[in-house]
Parts: C-alpha cells; structure tokens; sequence
C-alpha cells in the first residue's frame, strides 16, 4: 500500500520553527525552514541532522518550499542552505522572494551585531541562499522534476503568503503555512479549489477560538484614534514592520481621507519604508478594494502618512505615530513612549500580543509605575489600548478550508498541542476524516489509496462504450481489452493489438461439451426439433440451420449425431470459443435440460 | 452602393426565375416579385467552397427577411442544407433558420417538420445543437400549439442520450421551455408525459458533464416559471447538487432550493442523522446559509440575494445567522455588541481601556460546540466580512428585506448594520444606510449606536453624508442625549461642509417633529436662555442658529408647552424665518400678541377641498362662455386665468394643475385675440402692425403647447389630443397670416400641402378620440377634407379662416395627477461677487448642483444651457452618472460644466440654466414604430419628417460672474 509520511521538524504541537518533511510516492519535499523566537541556542534552528547524518541534503530533498517570509516560517533558511549545504530549489511566491532577504539581513544583524553571535549566516550568505530560490505564480503549476509537481494559492495572513499543494501522481499533499479567512484592509481571504489532496497540513493558532467580526475591532481602533487626536492628544502605536503595520496604515489612511482630518500621521522609517515600496509593487497580491482603485490611487501611495523623524516627537498638537518594534521593549517605540507616557491626553494602542516581560506586557497588565533603566521611574499617564489585529484563521475558518479542500486526511501542525486536541476531535467528527497531530521528531503514516492512470486508445473506448446501455458517468464501468504494462506505464489494448505488438499468434480456445439426448427419431429430425426449441427460447439471437444439418447461434454450433451403440439416443455436440463462454454454458443447461415433450 | 446591390439582385432575378420555373414546387411559385429568397439561392448556387458560401450567408445575414418572403428563404435554405457536406455552413444555415423563424408575423408551423426531418441524418453535434435551438425558437414561437410542442418534445427527448454535452444542453433547455405544464389536461398521455418531463430533466441532475447538470437545473426552474409546480422529491437532489464541484451547478442549485423552499414550506423533512424534523422553508434556509461561505463568490452572491427574500422562515432560525457563538481558549467570549450593549444598560459609558476587558469568562463544553453544520449559524455574520464587496452587498440588500418583515430580528442586526457603516467600499455604506432607512420604522436607535452612525457625518462624500441626513429623518432616537448628540454632530457637519445646508436643515426639521418631548427639555440650553439676564440675540444669518431654530419650532408644533420658553427675538426669529423658509418653519399657534401667522395658518389647513372646487368651478364658467360677447369672453379669459395663476401659487398640491389649464386658457385667449384683429377686413399689405401681432401669438401658442406636451408629468392621451388640436389651430393661424402678407401665390402652395399633411397625420394618431370632438375646428375641416384637398391655396386660406371662426372651444379634461417639472439650481448661487478667473483657450469646471422634479427620464432630457454675454450658447448634456434618485419623482443633477472662451477685458457674467429637450416623434400619443428584432444591423430609421426637437427652459437662470483671462506669454 503506498503511503505519505509526514515529520515534523519543528512547529510540532508547537508554534514557531516550523518545518515539516513529507515524502510522498518517493519524492521528499521540506515545507517551510523557520527559526524559533524563543530560543538562542541550536535549539532554534530545526535538527537538520534527522534528514541525514552525512549525505548531502541535496541527495535526500526534493525541493524546499516556502510559504511566507515570517521568520518562523523562513529564518532558518541561509542556515540551512549555505551551512549546512543545501543546492536544490527552493520555492516561494514573488513577493516572498522580496522581502524575506530584508527580513533575514535585519534578523542577521540583530543577531551579529547587537547580540555580538558569531557562528552566524553572513549577508553574502543570504543572497548566495536566494540565488537557489525559484519564484512561482499563484495557481501556477510547476513541475519539480517529472513527477512532482506543486502549485501555490492565495493564502491572506500577509502579502505573499501561499499554500501549497504538492502533487506526486494522483497522491497530493496541501500545506497551508499560515492563512487568514476573514479579509482585512489590505489582503483578501485564503481560498482553495476542491482539490481532495490526501493530506491536507494545517495551522491551528487559534484551534479553540472563534473570533468576533473584524468590523468592531476596526470601528473601536479607528474611534479612539479619531477621540484622542481630536482632544489634541498623540497616539502611538508600536507594531512590527511588516504585515499589520501595512494593515493599520491602510486603515488610518482611509479614514483620514474620509473623515478630512488633518492631523499628521507617521511611521518609522527603515525596514518598513522599505517594505512599503514592495507592497506598492505586488498590487496583485492585496485585497479587491486596492485592486480595483490602484489605477486612480496606489493605496500604499499614502496621501496623510509620512516618514517619521526624531525631532517629530516633540511637535506641539495632535499626531499618530507608527514606530517599531511591537512589544516596546526597545527602539523608537520605547523612546518616543517616553516621552509621551506622562501625559493624560496621549494614548498608546498595542495592537498584537506582548511577550511576558517586555514594557508592552507591564502596561497591558495595568502597571502605572515603570522602572527604566538607570533606576528611573517612569509614570505612565497615558491611556493604555489593547486591540487585536491578528491574521490567523480561527476554528471557523479552519473547518471552512477543510470544508473547501475536502481532503482525505488531515495533520494539524502550528499550534499548541491541547488546542490541537480539540479541533481533532472535532475534524474527526464532523468530517469523518482522520486528523493527525504529531509532534516533532514523530513520523505519521498516512496509507494512501491512488488510482492508477491507464492509457486507452480512443477507437477502444469508442467501442466499448457503445456495446450495451448508455455510459452512467457516475458508476464504473466494465471493459474488455488486454492490459499492457511495458516500460513503466500501463495501456490498455484490444487483444489483437496486444498480440500485434507482442508478437504473438491468436489460439482459439473452444469448449466443446456433448449432450446426450433420447430421441428415437431421424438425426435431421432432431436437429429440427432442436433448432425449432433453441429458436424458440432465444428469440434475441440469430438461431440458424445450416444445409449441413448442423445449428448454429450466434458463433456456437450445435451438430448432431447418432449414438454409435444406441440408435435411440442422439448425441448433441456444442462447440463454443471462449469469448462465447456465457451463452455457451447458457445453451448446454438449455440442452441438458432436454426436448420439450413435443408431439 | 445599396443601389447598385438591389440593382443587381433584380437584375439576377430575372434569369434565375426562368432557369428555376421548373423545379420549383407550387409554393415556391408564389415568389412573384423579386425577392431576397431568389438572390440567396443565386448566391449559394455559385459558391464554390463552402468557405464562400458561408460568407453570403453572412452578408444575407445583415439583411431583413419580409414577412412574406420568409417561408420561400427558408426553404431554399434547406435545400441547401442537405446538399451541403460542411459543418460550418450547416451550422450557419440552421442558425439562420432560427433567426428566420423569429420574423414578426410568421407562423413557423409549416417549416417544422422539415426542421425535425433535418435532425434525422445529422452527424455533427454542434449542427444538431444549433438546430436544436432553431426548433426552440419554433416552439416558442408557437404558443397555441400543444400538439407540436408535445413533439418537439419528444424530439428533444430522443437526443437527450446524445455524447456530447452542447446537444444534451439544448434539448434541456428545449424541454424546459417547452414542456407541458398544464396539470389538468383531460387526456392520460399527456399528463403522463408532464410528470415524464420533471423525471426527464431530473435524471439529468446526475449527469456527467456539469454544463448539462446546470442546463438541468435551469430548465426546471424555466418549468417552475411557466407555472409548473415542481415536486417536492426534487428537494433531497437539488441538495445534493449543493456540494457539486462546480459553482454554476452550485449556483442554479441554490435557486432550485429557493424555489422548492418557496412552494413547500411547510412540508416536514428529516434531518440526517438525527430522528428529528424540520419544515423544509427552514431545512433550506440553513442549506443556503451555508453556502453564504461557499468557495465560489458567485455563489455567495446568489445565496446572499436568496436570503432576503425567505420570509417564511422562523425567527429562531433567522436570528440565528446573526449568532456566532465566540470562544476563546474554549471558553465562552461576549461579542463586542453584547458588551456594549451590557455597558449601555448597566449605564456605564464605553470603556474598553483595560485589556482583558474581553477576556473569556465561562468554561464551555468541548462536546457543545459545534464548528460547522450548524446551517444558519452566522451567515450574514460571515456575508458581511466577506472579501467581495458584491457579496456584502448582497447580504445587506438581504438584511434590509428580513428585517423590514421582522421587527424582532430588525433590532437584532442593527448593530451589524451600523458596522457596515465604516466599511471600505462606499457602496457599501450607502447601502447599509439605505438599509438602515429602510428599517427605520422598526428600531430605534440607541446611545451608543446613534454615536457610532452620527460619526459617518464627517465623511468626505456628499452621497454618504445625504443618505445619513435621510437616515436622520426617519429615525427614532430614544433619549434627549441622543437628540442634543445629534445636533451636535449635525452642527459639526454644517461647519465643515457649509453646502449640506439645505439637507441639514431639513434632517432637523424631521428630528424636531418626531421627538417634540424630546426637545423640550433642551430648549433653554438651546436657545441659551437664562431665567435671569438677558443673552445676547444671535445672528439671524448663522446657518448654524437657524438649524437649531429649526429643529425647536418644528418641535413646538405638537408641543404647546414650549413657546413659552422662547425669548423675544425668537418670537421675531419665527416670523422672519416663516416667511423665508417656510417650507422648513411650520405655521405655529403662538400666545397672544404674535398674531403674524395665526390668520395663516387655519386657511391652509382646511384649504383642501374648496381650492379644487374653484377650480373646477372656474372652469366650467369659462367653458360655458360660448354665449357672450368677445369682449366678455377675453375678460372673463383674462381673470380666470389670473386666478389660477394665483391658485397655483397658494396651493402647492395643485399647482401643476393650475398651470396647467392656465396655460391652456392663454393660449386660446391668444387664438380668440388673433382673430379679433382688424387686418382679415382689409387688404392684407396695409396692416403689416397688427399682422405681426397675430403672427405672434401663432408662434406662441406653438411654444405653449410644447410646454403642455412635454413639461407635465401624468399627461393622459385625452390631454394630448386638445394639445396637439390647439397646435393644429396655431399652424392654421400662421398659414393664414401667410397667406395675407405674402405676395403669389407659390409659396402658399408648399405650406397649404404640408398643413393638409399635418390634419391627415393628426386624423390618423387620434381616430380613436374624434367623436369627442364635435364641432371643433378639426372635427370641420375633416368635413371639409375632400374640398380643401382639390381647391385653390387662396380657397384654402379661406375656408380655414372661418373654420377657424366657428369653431367651438374644447373642453380640457383633467387628469388624476399633474405636476409640472420644476428646476431648482441649488449651485451656483449666483450670488458670487468673485470672477471665477481662468485663461482664455483653456476650460474651467463650473460644479452646477440642481434639483428636479416630476421630470420624467432626466437622463435624456435634461441638458445644460450655458449663454455668454456675446450671445453664444452652448448645450451641455450631463452624463446618465450625474443624476441620482432621491425619492419619487425626485431627481438631483449634480455634474460638472466646462466653460471656455476667448480673453476679456473685464470679468462678465454668464447664464447658466436647465433645459428640457422634447422631440415631437416621442410624444406619449404616437403609435411606437415597432423595432424589428430580426437583426440588430438595421440600418438606422429615417428621422420622420415632422419630427420637432426643441427645448424647453426649465428653471430660473442662474448669472455666473467669469473673468477668462489671456494667456501669459
């Protein structure tokens, strides 16, 4: 029985460092080469070491695909690639190509510069790494080699994100990275055809929660930015550079353009100055909304937000400021926080998740009273919003991918193992399909059942769909033909081209089968009391009498003869070819049977 | 070219009925005159290759077929038909058998069976796909005829096993148009083969190729539509057919059910895997919920519109789409609605600063929750975010029709409503607004929602901000602080946008009369009274002031209690601004001393009945007045006419009416005048005076009787008739005037001819309404028509003078309803002291905003006239797009006019004013020429000769001050 093993390298029953191997009717893909935030030893990078122990990669792996450039999903690449050595393809989508070297270059730096590592990619690394990466269209086939083949579809969560599905013949796995199916300001919902992969991998953030209508969040995001610049207040909200800062910009924006506010709005130069010019370029990949204005308006053309200076900070009157990083633990979100936490008017709006320990977490938590560095204390006046902007399909959406895909297995992969419990339970009841969560390091095997494709020439088909009722597309179908497996593929042949094409002479095999009947009359007698009987029980078939006294029906013959010991007793013989085996056999129990009683 | 085309076609004509005579059948014979029949057979008969012959075809194809001509084209076309060995050719041909069969007035019964016969040998699918759809044409063609129907049928259903999929779609699209329907027909065969048809097209929900799938589907909703009631054991197929793996086949699946749902609602039907039963309206209900997260967004779409329009479902289930139970970390989480609602009603003000305010509090049971079959659960929650603005369209229109039949469920997706007021489309929110309007009579609104709707008040686009100001109108707010909120964000509104005014004000007028109680308590602070010193008086002029006076007096309308809270200059306020704006200021019953609008205000409300019975009263007075004396007739003319005049003024309501007859009445007083004059005594060149007048008051009565025609809205055919009779008697006029002032007689000759043309025409449009007309100037000169036919010009002339003379004044029947088309240019004001300076040779854009009324079909009639100081005129016709719907019979231009000219010297002023274009061929009378519908490459119709197109000025010019200035070098 063929099989589908998947093991997961990393974002088993775990979120972060995913990396999933799957070998598939012998081809074995990675999906996704990610880093783990939470850690700073090797344990952040997936144990490459489980694919082989001294080969190279290159001998073992197929292909690498990647589905978005979230460092989770990405970081380990150069690593992984240039390292430990890597030289076949890899795959991501067009803007993924983009922007995932700025991530790295700025993850490298972090890593070198600020933390001082050494035993780290280099930047020569990275692009020696992304000279490997072959760039593939959404919907686009692309085949591997001959019989790999993968196509990407649109996935939401940010620009460039794709799932993937990888095909080997009829097996077909789908790994959906990270996807979003509710849109937002700037990206459109994930969508899939019903492609009935074998296997489909999934995220599971949010497995056990059902999230409230974006509108709401929207609305009272955009309420009390508008509330505090309109008491003259500044807002500062830190975010990360890439995805929903682009997400809220938009937001704002759209709102500044229909409200006519004046007040000024800001980000951060750098990476997301940067990342801004790569979301004006792959238009395609955004939401209906910027689509359709795109040619009047690039929406990331923003009209109200400009880049941000230090001096800034300190301008009298009302001001909206995007500043890096997220969780305000360093940077220019932490120094302009400074200056502005003392007082009452300001707001700070922390639209993602804080890590425990970070200044972001203390204020979410309600503490007033920081201590900084260097003993001082900080008095945090300003309004504390907590507002969540996160891109992940929650339970909902998940089952409504899996409703869309209709896949035969499911395999949840990115998430944490007790949520994973219950959306199992959860798959497995309303769908009736199994769901697998392995952990990392463990294997699942998933039995496939594929079907076989076999070549039939088209005078054959013809033939044989037009002998007996009319084609039922719906139920399967009995052919006759001579099954011909030759140099790895399968055809199926009309028996005379099989033996033309093997060289082989035609023998007739014929039953023949002798019925004694009584009967004390004239052998042509008999034979008219025969074929008169056969003539009338077989009225669908053509029953002659020949001139040489014997019968034939169809291509069965029936002849005569007189039993050389009893005169009274006549000997039926009936001879059939093997093709006629049903009416033969049909037509002896007819004949064993005996003569009506005739007059 | 056409010339020389026909010249040839007849010349060919001629040979080939010799060289054909013979093996023409007798039908054919009966082509005696050259016809398009013979031409195409020439033409086939000399195509070499089939690649020619399809060209003629082609070319023939441009061409109409006669009525009479048709059997003979269709049969040459046939014998072409089976001599042909190319597809493409008899694919051709049998399509323009079909395009054939649709000629006006031919009966295609008698190429029906050649049609059929056709089939018999055809090997080629798309030919017996095409010639499938011919025979639906024939069917269709022949209603009457249940007999060929029943065999086309039967044709049709022989080539349902047919391999491939194009001819299996015809024959389901044949046997759904043409199926038998009727239940009741009295022999067993046939309603046999009516129960046959459902089975037939049903076994083909199963069939392999989706193309048929949906062309089955389609055709049992074409069987439903010509009123065959389906079977309910359709149901369970058609759900099915829900999860096919193509969205057309999902799509048509989705009406199938919408269907079925609408004539079995009430029936029971199990539910899977469960011993329970549910009423089927509900069972589909949830089936189209669910697909409202299809994969395909046409799907959506269509499930989305379906959902509004199930109004039989029950409320539990309608509720539930709205219902999206959310947890979080499995537990039980409150959407952000229930908690602000919880906040509104523990009297709390919105908080939501501390994080974890929505943290999940109970625990919920693992086994309960249910992910996904729960049908209804949450489909417009989902419908509403979804990604294509079409679908959320879609689901609001749905929303909108659900709630305006269910109060309860009204109240419920108010805040779903309100959310979509911020979304990114502005489609979107409009029509949520819209929606929300809609609704209005069932919700009212509370604190915190009215917060979140006022703030669409700042919104950039005027649409949005109008449709809120409507939305205001109609809405119910439940306390004070929600009005004090409303006319604080108003105000706010009127201070950023200056030019929402007008809407603003009559936004408050609404809000005032709805919540007098309301207000009351607000007037003090409103007003900023002091029960102790005295306030400042506010300016008068302030748009903000008046808005606030606004809301208070209209308030006070029902509420006696609160003029006493008015200060002096109020009171004075209310008198200025009942006679400035009196549409906005009802008429108040004020305390003693303010005696300015109490006489006004009773003879307006019982005003109703008397005013129309003077008018009427009036009326029959002047048509009565046969018996007196000219100089009676024009007085008593003159005096009623002013009368109506003034009535019209008073009473808005019958204004068009008034005018109307007042219009009618100048014109004959026009006609009685003319002909009073002097100058018909005497030599005609002495008077050339008095001749000038009459020649006026033709050409005015021409002009009047256009604007009757064309201006009023609700003009029956009886009106019409006096209208053009009236303009008949100004042409007769100005023929006479003519003929006395002009020397010779050679000109008359022309004008005599084109004037009996015109009586002719009149005779022809209106046969059906002269035997109303007895004694009037028409009814005479149809008497007179054989003489005046034969006789001299100058006996003409003569005859018609006295005619004319005698003839009797028409009563004037009044319709129902008649309001006359109003314009009102709201921008420019024109009152602009600011040369609006631009350089010569370049254009400026001048934004001209009006509004019109009772203007039927504004987009092709209304145009823009600007006229410069130099006597230049331009014609602007504003785009379709400029104009919107606000109400009945309200229309608003809102469009740009590009102005350009050469340098002055000093900044002048223009005129820009609306016009109403007519064109005399589209009068409501006139029989409509029937479009041919056999080819869409008609050439285009000859204007007819007596078609007038002209305009009407509609509403007051408005002067622009413009400077174009030289160009700088």
């Amino acid at each position: 029985m063929p099989e589908i093993k998947v093991t997961p390298l990393g974002a088993g029953q775990d979120v972060g460092r995913s990396c999933v191997l799957v070998s598939i009717a012998g081809k074995n893909v990675m999906l996704d080469c990610g880093m783990h935030m939470g850690y700073n030893d090797d344990r952040r990078f997936p144990d490459f070491s489980y694919i082989t122990q001294n080969g190279r990669l290159t001998d073992f792996l197929d292909c690498v695909i990647i589905s978005h450039f979230h460092l989770d999903h990405c970081g380990a690449l150069p690593y992984f690639s240039e390292m430990v050595g890597y030289d076949g393809p890899i795959y991501m989508t067009h803007p993924t190509k983009a922007i995932c070297p700025i991530l790295l270059e700025d993850y490298r730096k972090i890593t070198v510069d600020k933390k001082g590592e050494t035993n780290f990619f280099t930047s020569q690394m990275i692009k020696d790494c992304m000279k490997k990466v072959v760039a593939v269209h959404l919907h686009q086939t692309v085949q591997v080699d001959e019989e790999l083949e993968i196509k990407a579809y649109y996935a939401g969560h940010v620009l460039g994100a794709a799932m993937f599905q990888i095909k080997v013949g009829c097996e077909s796995v789908v790994y959906t990275g990270d996807y979003n199916m509710t849109p937002d300001r700037h990206l459109g919902a994930a969508w899939i055809d019903k492609c009935r992969p074998d296997l489909l991998i999934t995220e599971s953030t949010y497995a056990t929660t059902i999230r409230d209508s974006k509108r709401c969040r929207e609305r009272d995001f955009l309420k009390k930015v508008h509330e505090t610049v309109e008491r003259g207040g500044k807002v500062l909200i830190p975010v990360f550079a890439l995805g929903r800062a682009q997400e809220l910009c938009i937001l704002l924006e759209t709102f500044w353009e229909r409200m006519n506010l004046k007040a000024p709005i800001y980000f951060s130069t750098g990476l997301t100055e940067k990342a801004n010019h790569y979301y004006k370029l792959f238009i395609t990949w955004t939401n209906q909304k910027i689509r359709k204005t795109f040619v009047q308006r690039n929406m990331f053309e923003f009209k109200h937000i400009k880049a941000f200076d230090r001096a800034f900070a300190d301008n009298p009157g009302p001001m909206v400021v995007f500043a890096t990083p997220g969780m305000l633990h360093a940077g220019q979100s932490l120094q302009i926080f400074r200056k502005w936490a003392g007082n009452e008017k300001n707001m700070v709006i922390m639209p993602g998740y804080c890590v425990q320990g970070t200044v972001g977490h203390k204020i979410l938590s309600g503490q007033r009273k920081l201590e900084m560095e260097g003993r001082q204390i900080l008095e945090v006046k300003m309004q504390v919003e907590y507002m969540s902007f996160s891109a992940h399909a929650d339970a909902k959406g998940i089952m409504q991918l899996i409703r869309q895909a209709e896949p035969r297995n499911v395999l949840l992969v990115h998430g944490e193992a007790k949520k994973m419990e219950f959306l199992k339970q959860k798959i497995e009841q309303e769908f009736h399909v199994s769901c697998f969560m392995p952990a990392n390091g463990e294997t699942t095997t998933i039995l496939t059942n594929p079907c076989i494709p076999v070549d039939i020439s088209l005078g054959l088909l013809k033939r044989e769909t037009a002998i007996g009722p009319l084609p039922d597309a719906k139920k399967p179908k009995l052919m006759h033909g001579t099954l011909l497996m030759k140099d790895n593929s399968f055809r199926l042949v009309s028996p005379e081209q099989a033996l033309k094409e093997l060289g082989l002479a035609e023998h007739q095999l014929r039953f023949t089968c002798r019925v004694h009947i009584q009967d004390p009359r004239k052998e042509h007698e008999t034979v008219l009391r025969v074929y008169n009987h056969l003539k009338g029980i077989l009225k669908d078939y053509s029953v002659q009498h020949l001139p040489d006294g014997s019968i034939t029906v169809e291509s069965i013959l029936i002849q005569a003869t007189a039993h050389s010991e009893d005169q009274g007793t006549k000997v039926l013989l009936v001879s059939w070819t093997y093709q006629d085996e049903e009416l033969g056999s049909y037509l002896t129990s007819l004949l064993k049977k005996g003569l009506p009683q005739s007059t | 070219m056409a010339a020389h085309l026909k010249k040839r076609v007849y010349e060919e004509f001629t040979k080939v009925v010799q060289q054909q005579h013979e093996d023409l059948s007798t039908k054919k014979l009966r082509l005696t005159k050259p016809s398009k029949s013979a031409a195409l057979h020439v033409d086939l008969c000399k195509a070499t290759s089939p690649a020619d012959a399809l060209q003629y075809l082609l070319q023939f194809a441009r061409k109409p077929v006669e009525v009479e001509s048709v059997e003979g084209v269709v049969r040459i076309l046939l014998e072409h038909y089976y001599k042909e060995n190319d597809a493409s050719v008899r694919l051709k041909i049998a399509s323009l058998l079909g395009l054939l069969s649709k000629t006006a007035g031919f009966s295609p019964d008698c190429i029906m069976d050649d049609a059929i016969n056709t089939l018999q040998n055809e090997k080629s699918h798309q030919v017996l796909a095409q010639l499938l759809d011919t025979l639906l044409v024939i069917g269709t063609k022949l209603p009457e005829n249940p007999s060929v129907r029943m065999r086309l049928v039967e044709v049709a259903c022989k080539h349902l096993t047919d391999s491939s999929h194009g001819v299996r779609n015809k024959c389901l699209q044949l046997i759904g148009c043409l199926g038998p329907v009727e239940k009741g027909v009295a022999k067993e065969a046939e309603s046999q083969a009516a129960k046959d048809v459902q089975k037939i097209i049903g076994d083909h929900f199963n069939d392999q190729d989706p193309r048929v799938r949906t062309a089955a589907i389609k055709a049992m909703l074409q069987l439903h539509e010509r009123g065959l009631k389906l079977q309910q054991a359709i149901y369970s197929q058609a759900c099915k057919l829900l999860a096919d793996d193509y969205e057309q086949v999902r799509s048509a699946a989705v009406q199938l059910i919408w269907v079925l749902s609408q004539l079995y609602p009430e029936s029971i039907v199990p539910i899977p895997s469960s011993n329970e039963e549910i009423r089927l309206v509900d069972d589909a209900f949830g089936k189209i919920c669910h697909m409202v997260s299809d994969g395909s967004w046409v799907v959506r779409v269509q499930a989305a519109k379906l959902l509004g329009s199930m109004q039989q479902v029950s409320s539990h289930f309608l509720e539930q789409t709205l219902d999206k139970k959310l947890m979080s970390d499995l537990r039980r989480k409150r959407t952000a609605h229930e908690r602000a609602k919880e906040l509104y009603s523990s009297g709390e003000f919105s908080s939501g600063r501390k994080w974890g305010d929505d943290a999940p509090k109970e625990e919920i049971d693992t086994g309960a929750v249910n992910l996904i079959e729960s049908g209804a659960c949450g489909a417009f929650v989902h419908g509403l975010e979804d990604e294509m603005y079409e679908v959320r369209i879609a689901a609001v229109e749905a929303l909108c029709m659900l709630a305006q039949s269910s109060p309860s469920f009204a109240e419920k997706c108010l805040d779903f409503l309100v959310d979509m007021f911020n979304d990114e489309i502005e489609e979107v929110r409009l029509q949520s607004i819209h929606t929300m309007r809609k609704i209005s009579n069932n919700i009212t609104l509370r604190e915190d929602q009215l917060d979140t709707v006022l703030a669409v008040l700042e919104d950039s686009s005027r649409d949005i901000r109008e449709a809120l100001h409507e939305l205001l109108c109609c809405t119910n707010v439940s306390t004070k602080e929600g009005i004090h909120l409303a006319l604080v964000e108003l105000l706010k509104n009127l201070t950023k946008y200056p030019t929402d005014r007008e809407s603003i004000w009559k936004c408050l007028k609404f809000l005032g009369s709805r919540h007098p109680t309301l207000v009351l308590p607000l007037v003090p602070e409103l007003l900023s009274t002091h029960p102790f010193f005295d306030t400042p008086e506010p300016d008068m002029d302030d748009p903000a002031y008046i808005a606030v006076l606004v809301l208070i007096f209209n308030a006070a309308k029902s509420c006696p209690t609160m003029p006493a809270l008015f200060s002096d200059h109020t009171f004075r306020h209310y008198a200025y601004l009942r006679d400035s704006l009196s549409h906005l200021v009802p008429p108040l019953r004020l305390p003693g001393r303010k005696l300015v609008s109490s006489a006004v205000s009773p003879s307006i409300t019982s005003h109703e009945d008397p005013s129309q019975q003077f008018l009427h009263q009036s009326l029959e007075r002047v048509y009565n007045f046969q018996h007196l004396d000219p100089r009676g007739i024009q007085e008593l003319l003159e005096f009623t006419i002013r009368d109506l005049q003034r009535l019209g003024e008073l009473q808005s309501e019958l204004a068009g009416m008034a005018d109307f007859t007042a219009t009618y009445l100048q014109c004959q007083l026009l006609l009685i005048k003319a002909l009073q004059e002097k100058l018909w005594n005497v030599a005609a060149p002495l008077y050339l005076k008095q001749n000038a007048l009459a020649s006026a008051a033709a050409k005015q009565i021409l002009e009047e009787t256009y604007k009757m025609e064309f201006m009023y809205s609700g003009v029956e055919s009886r009106q019409v008739v006096i209208i053009h009779h009236m303009r008949l008697q100004a042409k007769a006029l100005q023929l006479i005037v003519t003929a006395r002032t002009t020397r010779g007689v050679e000109p008359l000759f022309g004008m005599c001819e084109k004037f009996l043309q015109e009586v002719d025409s009149f005779q022809r449009c209106f046969i059906s309404e002269l035997p109303h007309m007895q004694g009037s100037f028409v009814d005479k000169l149809l008497d007179l028509m054989p003489r005046l036919v034969t006789s001299k010009p100058t006996e003409v002339v003569k005859i018609l003078q006295t005619t004319l003379r005698q003839s009797t004044f028409l009563h004037l029947p009044l319709p129902e309803q008649l309001h006359r088309a109003t314009a009102n240019i709201i921008e420019p004001t024109g009152e602009s002291d600011n040369p609006l300076r631009f350089t010569s040779g370049l254009v400026v854009a001048l934004d001209v905003d009006a509004t019109l009324e009772h203007v039927q079909d504004p987009q092709g009639t209304v145009k823009v006239q600007v006229l410069y100081p130099d006597g230049q005129a331009q014609l602007i016709h504003p785009k379709p797009a400029d104009f919107r719907n606000p109400g009945p019979g309200r229309h608003r231009l809102i469009t740009q006019v590009y102005l350009s000219h050469t340098a002055w010297t000093e900044p002048c002023q223009i005129e820009v004013r609306l016009l109403l274009a007519y064109n005399s061929n589209r009068s409501k009378a006139s029989t409509r020429i029937p479009k041919s519908t056999w080819s869409e490459s008609l050439e285009a119709l000859p204007p007819s000769e007596n078609g007038i197109e002209g305009t009407i000025p509609f509403s007051k010019p408005v002067k622009v001050y413009i400077m174009p200035k030289p160009a700088r070098r």
